[in-house]
């Protein structure tokens, strides 16, 4: 064997027993640096006649090219090799539990929920949405909504009172939502179309009966509007409502003294372990009352009721909210128990919308 | 309003079934709420006497009675507590095995005290029939030992009760709902029309109405010489079958014409009568003795029937006790009046006494039907009682106004969106008793005097389309017209919805508290007004207008806590008091943490756990107005918040100091010991309706946007200042510096303590240059940089940290 060919052999045997890359620098160092061994041999060609070192060149640059290529190869080999040892030492516990989002800890209370169905459905049959305040007048809430004063009717409604004033007239809690109506009646001109929103009064408490509550009352008053009307509105808002195909709704003459004729609606339902079916079964579940709106009623809210006619509707927001997603106990609407808000609450990218569905 | 199917037969013909009538019933408005079979519920009970009623021997209060339960078998031994348990009564009785309804147990073979009892005898409330409890059931003493209870007591004949409406006062007796029923196809109606009964003799009792707004009409007449005492098996039957407990004859008739005819009556025995009887309001002070056995303190709002000695009648709500008629009653006077309806109503709430005669005076009785009432009393007593009748003392009007509307028969269409011929319309309004003249277009329709609910136009269409039936109506697509289609919601209920979501999106839950809250605690948050204090609250601790969410919202959180739920944060956005007026109500967005529920994280984390601290609830608030529209870079922080909040960690939101948008921090001490919650509790609140109204724009693109061409340059600053330096300060200083280059500053890091001198902090901000024009040279931008640092330094008295 040449010196060549020994050298040769040497300095790959050094690159390939190189564990490293530090030790992998000093072989090339060693054999291709200024004093490296291979380097010295190229020096020699100087010296050399033209015929040896057209020989010995071609020789030693082979070698040389060899051992580059060996030092290139090993490079790659101990780089990749330390950055695996490098991955293997930064190992994450990837089973840690995450925090959950604030977006899916946040909840919706499922009475703004329905509020927001509602809204959707009814704005998309051309209704505004009116609002007023909680506490209202006597006149307000009872008298110019046809109950007379002493009328039992009046009773039907435990009402909340606040003190009476000097001039002995008292302010109450509203028991329904109606006042906004004559609100409405007395600030706009027909026609009108709207629903009105809000909270209720009562002085009632029981498991199905809390002192405060919720109504949604819609309002049309125009030149033709009457009962087939109606029946049609409240049908479309059960069918998009409850979200079902069908629906079988009865309407039963029934007296509130603000409507004439006076309406009150059942669904049809069926009862299982708690959970309610619609559009089927042989339950009837009453769930608002309607009626076209008293000739008194827009007489003394300044409306001619031989021109103009109309329609009202009320249902309570809080009852159909519990139909719906099958809330048992009313006074839980209230409670505030984070378990209880977490569970029927609604997150709050949830947002109800007819194109995505209303709760889907 | 309770009434039996073959109650309801007297008074209409029919072979419809039970359950077709039923359903007619509601779909006409008289909703029947239930249908009760007492017959197969009540089969085990059955007649029995008691022969022999001995004290027990171990108990003062016990009996022990031997029973004799018919059929030939042998005496049964009953021990029993009843103080009416007595030898020789006939009561209702129950063997070992019986499920008792009213006490929800089944009987069983027992030994009380020492002596075997082996059955039962039942008070009414035992068997739900009555609410009386008072002792054992009192058959008469012909009543079949033996014989099943509930079918002697004419228990098998199904009770039906309607949920009725105020207005149909007429419906209050079978009779009327006989008629309601023939309208609607469902048989024929009963009428036969009431014969006077010639009085034999004057009335010698005179009557004085003193105000006939109270009394617009009063009749009365003597009967003398009957003999009172337990009414006849048909008519004790018709009372029990609805739960009425049988008097004697007398009381029982009126008790009868109540729920038959919707006639309340009054008997007076009028041998305790003393001279002549007078409608009067009531002195003040004065009392009677009812016949419910308590008596009633009355003053002149209230009106009475009064004889020469004082009251003896509460008018058209009850009788009075010692002129009540009884067993050795023979001469009996009988009342016929109409009754003031608001006057009846009052009275009635005020004492506290809902009687069936309440029940249908304040709802308007038929007052043609005062005298024909009285009639058919007078004609039943006589059968009943026997006994001469007097002539009738009538005094005020007794027959009504006479209602006529004309009614154009296309209102029917008009308003109820249906056709209906006018045969069809007068063959149903003459079955209601309405008489109905002419052909149209307008025809004039009589209403009867029964129908004290019925006016006008409406009120006919209404009793057209119910008989009819509203399922004939036909649904009609309601058009939403050509408006085009835009939002709906207000600013405010926009605002509304758009702080929810906001919130809940920062991990929050929606809490919905109640509106009114404990007086001290409304007191706490600036409320507790006299005009946002209920008169009725239903619990004192709920009894002022809440002028925050925060009290509710508070509680709430503590409740959450007790019950092992500590991290929380709850918010709620809803209507706040600040007078009774509708402009003094506000809509506020509200919320609080406690615990670990912080903004930077829910709860105890591997990934870092932190506290809930005062500018998480500012990060909330701050959550709310960007949500709800607010100009961002026009509000202003002041240190120092509500008298509720920590004053030196909290701050108040404002556009200027006229207008308060908001406050948050930490609760005070003494605000978290006021409402009993455990603390340290951040809070916010937010008042909605204050951030001022966008400007409306005329299109909705959006500015276009500006993209500079060069590269921003960031340059950090940290600067030691005193403690109490703001770092709004720092940030508005360093940003004032050239308002077109600096386009944000930063504060990114905060340091107090070692290295640091102990009141001084280091506040540490990046500032970005945003070239306009070109890039700027190194000399531009530290030129900028020196600027920032002189700047900062002088308005603050700080340093640059080396």
């Amino acid at each position: 064997m040449s010196d060549l060919a020994t050298l040769e052999k040497s300095v790959l045997d050094d690159i390939a027993a190189a564990g490293d890359e530090a030790a992998l620098e000093a072989v090339r160092v060693a054999a291709l640096g200024k004093k490296g061994s291979i380097s010295a041999l190229l020096a020699t060609l100087g010296k050399m006649s033209p015929d040896e070192r057209k020989t010995q060149g071609a020789a030693i640059n082979l070698a040389k090219d060899k051992v580059t290529q060996a030092l290139a190869a090993r490079r790659d080999v101990l780089k990749s090799a330390a950055l695996d040892a490098r991955l293997a030492s930064e190992t994450i516990d990837v089973t840690l539990p995450l925090r959950e989002s604030a977006a899916e800890a946040g909840r919706i209370h499922p009475l703004s929920q329905v509020f927001e169905e509602v809204n959707t459905i009814f704005a998309d049959m051309g209704f505004a949405i009116a609002e007023g305040p909680d506490i209202e007048t006597d006149d307000y809430n009872f008298t110019k909504l046809n109950f007379p004063e002493g009328h039992p009717a009046r009773e039907m409604h435990d009402t909340f009172f606040f003190n009476p004033k000097e001039d002995g007239s008292r302010m109450l809690l509203r028991t329904h939502t109606s006042p906004v109506q004559v609100r409405t009646m007395l600030s706009q001109k027909p026609p009108i179309r709207v629903i009105c929103p809000g909270r209720t009064y009562r002085i009632d408490s029981d498991a199905t009966h809390t002192p405060q509550f919720h109504q949604v009352e819609g309002l049309v008053i125009d030149k033709g509007s009457h009962l087939g009307h109606l029946k049609w509105i409240l049908h479309e808002f059960c069918k998009a409502f409850f979200e079902v195909d069908h629906i079988n709704m009865r309407f039963r003459p029934s007296f509130f003294p603000f409507t004439e004729p006076s309406l009150e609606v059942d669904i049809q339902c069926r009862r299982d372990k708690g959970e309610i079916r619609f559009g089927e079964g042989e339950d009837w579940l009453e769930i608002l009352g309607c009626g076209m709106v008293h000739p008194n009623v827009l007489r003394a809210c300044g409306i001619d009721p031989d021109v103009y006619q109309g329609f009202a509707w009320g249902m309570g927001l809080d009852r159909i909210a519990m139909l719906k997603y099958g809330i048992a106990d009313l006074r839980q609407l209230f409670e505030s128990d984070v378990r209880w808000l977490n569970h029927y609450g609604f997150k709050p990218l949830d947002v109800p919308t007819l194109a995505g569905g209303l709760s889907t | 309003m309770k009434f039996t199917l073959s109650w309801l037969k007297e008074h209409l013909d029919t072979d419809e079934p039970l359950e077709k009538l039923a359903e007619k019933l509601t779909m006409i408005g008289l909703e029947v709420e239930s249908i009760e079979d007492k017959a197969k519920a009540l089969a085990p009970f059955s007649i029995a006497r008691v022969i022999s009623a001995e004290q027990h021997p171990n108990a003062d209060r016990l009996r022990v009675c031997m029973v004799d339960t018919g059929n030939g078998a042998a005496p049964v031994q009953v021990v029993c507590g009843a103080p009416n348990a007595r030898a020789g009564l006939v009561s209702v009785f129950s063997p070992p095995g019986t499920f008792i309804p009213g006490k929800n147990i089944t009987l069983g073979v027992g030994t009380i005290r020492g002596v075997e009892s082996r059955g039962m005898l039942c008070s009414a409330a035992e068997l739900e029939i009555s609410e009386d409890h008072d002792g054992i059931m009192e058959l008469p003493a012909d009543a079949p030992i033996g014989k099943g209870y509930a079918e002697w007591a004419g228990l098998g004949d199904p009770v039906l009760e309607i949920n009725l409406t105020p207005n149909r006062q007429d419906c209050t007796g079978v009779h009327g709902i006989a008629r309601d029923l023939s309208a609607a196809d469902m048989g024929k109606f009963i009428d036969p029309g009431i014969k006077p009964v010639k009085g034999e003799f004057p009335c010698p009792v005179k009557v004085t109405v003193e105000d006939a707004t109270l009394c617009p009409g009063f009749a009365l007449r003597l009967v003398r010489g009957v003999k009172n005492g337990p009414s006849p098996e048909w008519l004790q039957k018709r009372l029990t079958s609805i739960g009425l407990r049988p008097i004697n004859a007398l009381v029982d008739i009126t008790n009868f014409m109540t729920y038959d005819r919707a006639r309340p009556l009054h008997v007076f025995d009028a041998k305790k009568v003393t001279g002549n009887l007078t409608v009067r309001r009531a002195k003040q002070d004065e009392s009677l003795l009812a016949l419910d056995g308590r008596t009633y303190t009355l003053d002149p709002s209230i009106c009475v029937i009064a004889d020469e000695h004082g009251v003896e009648s509460l008018a058209g709500i009850m009788g009075g006790e010692t002129s009540g008629c009884d067993e050795n009653t023979t001469d009996v006077l009988i009342e016929s009046a109409l009754w003031n309806e608001i006057n009846i109503a009052q009275t009635g709430r005020k004492l506290g006494i809902n009687s069936d005669a309440r029940y249908r005076f304040e709802r308007g009785v038929d007052p043609a039907f005062m005298v024909p009432g009285l009639e058919l009393a007078t004609k039943l007593v006589m059968e009943l009682c026997g006994g001469a009748p007097s002539e009738t003392v009538v005094v005020g009007n007794a027959f009504g106004d006479d209602r006529i509307i004309d009614f154009p028969l296309s209102e029917v269409k008009r308003l109820a969106g249906i056709e209906v011929p006018l045969v069809e319309m007068r063959r149903i309004l003459v079955h209601l008793g309405f008489m109905v003249a002419g052909n149209g277009p307008v025809v004039k329709i009589a209403v009867p005097s029964w129908r004290t609910d019925v006016h006008g136009k409406a009120d006919i269409v209404e009793e057209v389309v119910r008989i009819v039936g509203v399922d004939k109506v036909p649904m009609t697509p309601f058009e939403r017209g050509d408006d085009a289609r835009k939002p709906v919601l207000t600013t405010i209920q926009s605002r509304t919805r758009r702080a929810k979501r906001a919130l809940a999106a920062r991990g929050m839950v929606e809490a919905v508290t109640w509106s009114f809250i404990s007086k001290p605690h409304a007191e706490l948050f600036g409320g507790g007004q006299a005009e946002l204090v209920l008169a009725n609250p239903i619990a004192s601790d709920l009894s002022d207008m809440r002028p925050s969410l925060l009290p509710g919202l508070v509680a709430a959180a503590q409740a959450n806590a007790n019950r092992g739920y500590s991290d929380v944060a709850l918010f709620e956005v809803g209507q706040v008091f600040k007078g009774d007026k509708p402009e003094n109500q506000f809509v506020a967005a509200s919320g609080v943490r406690h615990g670990f529920a912080s903004a930077k994280g829910m709860g105890r984390h591997w990934s870092g756990s932190a506290q809930a601290d005062a500018l998480d609830a500012k990060a909330d608030a701050f959550a709310v107005l960007a949500a709800a529209g607010a100009p961002m870079q026009a509000l202003q922080i002041v240190p120092g918040g509500a008298s509720w909040l920590h004053p030196g960690r909290s701050g108040t939101i404002q556009i200027g100091p006229q207008n308060v948008l908001g406050y948050f921090g930490e609760l005070h001490p003494r605000t978290l010991e006021a409402l009993g919650a455990d603390g340290p509790l951040m809070a916010f609140e937010v008042i909605l309706d204050r951030i001022p109204e966008a400007k409306k724009k005329p299109t909705r693109a959006k500015p276009v946007l500006e993209l500079s061409a060069f590269q921003p340059v960031s340059r950090d600053f940290a600067f030691i200042v005193d403690r109490g330096v703001k770092a709004g300060d720092i940030v508005r200083t360093a940003q004032g510096v050239d308002k077109k280059l600096i386009t944000d500053v930063s504060v990114f890091d905060v340091y107090e303590g070692k290295g640091i001198d102990p009141d001084k902090k280091s506040v540490a901000i990046a500032v970005t240059i945003q070239p306009r024009e070109k890039t700027l040279t190194d000399q531009e931008i530290d030129a900028v940089a020196a600027k920032i640092v002189a700047e900062v330094t002088k308005k603050t008295g700080g340093t640059l940290r080396g």
